[in-house]
C-alpha cells in the first residue's frame, strides 16, 4: 500500500490509542479504542490480508467493542475525577514505557532494511486460501477453539448472573446492589 | 513504494506500549481491559506484516486464533467485572484489594 | 486519472440515487400509510398554492419533498442539559456512516463499454463484498447505542439499549442468510452473484436467488427489517412509548440523519434483497446481446440498451421491496420485547442454522456449486 497512506493510517492508529489510555470518560475510551481496531482493519487489508481485516471489523470492532459497551451503561459508569493512583506509579511507568519504546525502536529500525517481502501470490489473504490452511493444518485448534467458545459463552454467564434467591439467602442475606 | 516491515513493526510495537502503559498507569478496571485488547491488537499487526513478509497464510490463521480467544476472554473478563461490581460497588483497581496482605 | 474519475462519478452518482430513494420514500410512507388506512395522507404543503392558481394540479409530491426538508433542517438544533456534547453531535452521523457506505459495492447494472472503457456499474468492485456488508451492518450499531446514552434521559437510554440488543440479535440472523446465498453461488463478490442469476432453468425459469433459497430469502428480510428497527420489530423506537426512543432529544439536521438512517436502511434491505435473490440488475430472458424468450423468438438489443434497461429493472425491484416493507410496517402489530428476543434467537439463528446445514448438504449430493 502507499507509503503515504500507511504514515496517516500509523498516526491515526497511535492518536487514537493514546486517546484510548488518556481519556478519562470511559465511553470515549472505548470509542478511541473503535477507532484503533478500525484503522488497524484497514491496515491489516493493505497489508494483503483482506478476510482477517474484515473480521477484525466484524467481530472485534463490532461485536466485542459493544460488549464492553453494555457493561459501561450496566454499571453506570461516570467520568473519573481525576487520575487516581500513586505518583511514583506513574513516574516510574512513564519511564519504562518510554525506555521500552526506545529498545523496540532500535531494534526494529536495525532490522533489514530492503524488507520488500515476496509478491503476494494471487489469492493470498482470501478466504479460500485461508479457509484451505484453517481446516488442513489447524484443523485441531480450529476445533478446540470453538469448544473454548462455548466454555466462555456457558461461564460468563455462569459468573455474571444474579445469584437465584434461594442461594441470596443461603450466603447470610447479602443481595448485590447492581443488577 | 510498498511499506518496509520493520515500520509496520514499530507501530505495532508503538501501540504494544500504549496498552502497557494503559494498564500500568490507569485504575479504571474497564479501561485496564480495554488496554490489553489494545496490547492484543497490536501483536496481530505483528503477527500480519511477519506473514505477508514470508508469504504463508499462517500469521492470518493465528490472528484468526488470537481474536477468536479475545473475544473468550473479554466475555469472561467482563463477566467478573460485573460480578465485582456486584459485590463491591467499586471498578477502581485499588479499591479491590481483598486479597492483599 | 480517468479512471479515478469514472470511480468517483460512480460513487457519487450511486450515492445520490440511494439518497433521493430515501427521501422520496418519506412521502411514499405518508402517502402509502394513507392510502393503507384509506384516509388522504399529506397534502397541505403548497407553494403559496401557486399550482391551484395556475390550473395545474396539486403538485402535493414536490411540495412535500420541499417542504420536509426545510422543516428539518431549520428547527433548532439544542442539546440537553447535562448531556454529552461531542457524543450528541457523533451519534447521527455515526447512525448515518455505515447505512450509506454499503451502497458502494452493490452492482446496480452490467458493465457498459464507452469508448474503449469498461465501466462495471458498480461502484467498489470488492472480492469480499460480503464480508464488507456484515462489516458495515456491525458498525452501525454505535450510532444507535451511544444516540441514548449521550441524550442524559433515562426513556432514551432505555430504547437504546433495546435497540443495542435488538440490532446484534437479528445481525446474526442475516449474517446466516448471507452465508447460506454466499455457498449456493461460491463467491462473496456480490456482481458475480448476480451474473449467475442469469440464464434460464428448463427454459423458462430465470435462475434467481430465491427459488434455491427460500427459507434465506424470509430470514433476511425479516432480520433487516428488525435490523432498520421498522415495525414489527420498532420497539427501540417505540412511537406511541418512549416517544420516539433514543433519538428524542435530537431535533434539526441531526433528527433529520436520523429518519434519513432509517429510509438509507429500508433501501439498503430491499437492495440487498434484490441482489441476492432477485437476480439484481438481471431481466429474465435478456441477455446480453438481446432477448431469448422461451419460444425461440430473439430480439437483438444494443449491448448498451441492455445495460441501461439492467438499471432500471433494478431500481423497479428495490421500489417494489421498499414497498413491501412500507406495507408490512402498517399491516403488523409491533412485536413485545420479550417476543422480538425469542424470535431472534431461538426462532431464526437455528432456522438459519439448519437451512446452512441443508443447503450443505443438497451441495455435496450435486457435485458443486449450483
Amino acid at each position: 500500500m502507499p507509503l503515504a497512506l500507511f504514515i496517516f493510517l500509523a498516526a491515526l492508529a497511535i492518536i487514537s490509542s493514546l486517546g484510548v489510555v488518556i481519556q478519562r470518560n470511559p465511553v470515549h475510551s472505548l470509542l478511541a479504542l473503535v477507532m484503533t481496531l478500525l484503522v488497524i482493519a484497514v491496515l491489516f487489508i493493505g497489508l494483503g490480508a483482506v478476510t482477517v481485516g474484515f473480521l477484525q471489523a466484524i467481530v472485534y470492532a463490532g461485536a466485542i467493542m459493544v460488549l464492553f459497551l453494555f457493561v459501561i451503561w450496566l454499571l453506570n459508569l461516570q467520568v473519573e475525577e481525576r487520575m487516581t493512583g500513586h505518583l511514583a506509579l506513574k513516574f516510574f511507568g512513564a519511564i519504562a514505557a518510554a525506555a521500552l519504546v526506545a529498545e523496540l525502536f532500535l531494534f526494529f529500525a536495525h532490522a533489514h532494511p530492503a524488507l520488500a517481502g515476496k509478491e503476494m501470490a494471487p489469492g493470498y489473504g482470501s478466504i479460500a486460501s485461508l479457509a484451505t490452511v484453517l481446516f488442513k493444518d489447524y484443523l485441531i485448534a480450529f476445533e478446540a477453539t470453538s469448544l473454548l467458545l462455548l466454555v466462555a459463552v456457558v461461564g460468563a454467564v455462569a459468573i455474571a448472573r444474579r445469584p437465584s434467591p434461594s442461594e441470596a439467602d443461603a450466603s447470610g442475606g447479602k443481595t448485590g446492589a447492581a443488577s | 513504494m510498498t511499506v518496509p516491515y520493520s515500520w509496520v513493526m514499530a507501530l505495532s510495537a508503538a501501540i504494544f506500549v500504549i496498552g502497557v502503559a494503559g494498564v500500568l498507569l490507569r485504575r479504571n478496571v474497564l479501561v485496564m481491559f480495554m488496554s490489553i485488547e489494545l496490547m492484543l491488537n497490536a501483536v496481530n499487526l505483528g503477527f500480519v506484516a511477519l506473514a505477508r513478509r514470508l508469504g504463508t497464510m499462517d500469521g492470518q490463521v493465528i490472528v484468526f486464533f488470537v481474536m477468536t480467544v479475545a473475544a473468550a476472554e473479554a466475555a469472561v473478563g467482563l463477566g467478573i467485572i460485573i460480578s465485582m461490581f456486584r459485590n463491591r460497588e467499586t471498578v477502581n483497581a485499588d479499591e479491590l484489594n481483598l486479597l492483599k496482605w | 486519472m480517468i479512471e479515478l474519475l469514472i470511480g468517483a462519478l460512480k460513487a457519487i452518482i450511486i450515492l445520490l440515487l440511494a439518497l433521493n430513494l430515501a427521501a422520496i420514500l418519506l412521502w411514499f410512507e405518508r402517502k402509502g400509510s394513507a392510502l393503507i388506512q384509506d384516509r388522504i395522507g399529506a397534502n397541505r404543503a403548497a407553494i403559496t398554492g401557486l399550482g391551484r392558481k395556475l390550473g395545474l394540479p396539486n403538485l402535493g409530491f414536490v411540495n412535500t419533498l420541499v417542504a420536509d426538508p426545510i422543516k428539518l433542517f431549520t428547527k433548532e438544533d439544542f442539546v440537553p442539559e447535562g448531556a454529552d456534547r461531542f457524543l450528541h453531535a457523533l451519534a447521527p452521523f455515526l447512525a448515518l456512516f455505515p447505512v450509506l457506505i454499503t451502497f458502494a459495492v452493490v452492482p446496480f447494472g452490467d458493465q457498459i463499454t464507452i469508448a474503449g472503457h469498461t465501466i462495471v456499474l458498480q461502484a467498489a468492485s470488492l472480492d469480499v463484498a460480503a464480508l464488507y456488508i456484515l462489516a458495515t451492518i456491525g458498525i452501525g450499531v454505535y450510532g444507535v447505542a451511544l444516540g441514548g446514552w449521550a441524550s442524559n434521559n433515562r426513556w432514551a437510554l432505555l430504547g437504546s439499549v433495546r435497540a443495542t440488543a435488538q440490532m446484534i440479535s437479528y445481525e446474526i440472523a442475516m449474517g446466516l442468510a448471507i452465508i447460506a446465498v454466499v455457498m449456493t453461488y461460491g463467491t462473496l463478490d456480490l456482481q458475480a452473484m448476480c451474473h449467475a442469476q442469469g440464464g434460464v432453468w428448463f427454459g423458462w425459469l430465470p435462475r434467481w436467488g430465491i427459488f434455491l433459497q427460500p427459507v434465506a430469502f424470509l430470514l433476511f428480510m425479516t432480520a433487516g427489517m428488525a435490523e432498520s428497527k421498522r415495525v414489527p420489530f420498532d420497539l427501540p423506537e417505540g412511537e406511541s412509548e418512549l416517544i420516539a426512543g433514543y433519538f428524542t432529544e435530537y431535533s434539526g439536521g441531526k433528527q433529520a440523519c436520523f429518519m434519513l438512517t432509517d429510509f438509507a436502511e429500508i433501501v439498503l434491505v430491499s437492495v440487498l434483497v434484490t441482489t441476492f435473490f432477485f437476480g439484481g440488475w438481471q431481466i429474465p430472458w435478456l441477455y446480453r446481446d438481446g432477448f431469448h424468450f422461451p419460444g425461440g423468438a430473439t430480439f437483438a438489443m444494443p449491448n448498451l440498451l441492455v445495460a441501461i434497461l439492467g438499471v432500471i429493472a433494478f431500481w423497479v425491484k428495490v421500489v417494489i421491496f421498499c414497498w413491501l416493507q412500507i406495507l408490512i410496517r402498517w399491516t403488523l402489530p409491533r412485536f413485545r420485547y420479550d417476543q422480538l428476543m425469542r424470535l431472534g434467537w431461538k426462532g431464526l439463528v437455528p432456522l438459519g442454522l439448519l437451512n446452512i446445514v441443508a443447503t450443505a448438504f443438497v451441495i455435496v449430493l450435486a457435485g458443486g456449486a449450483h
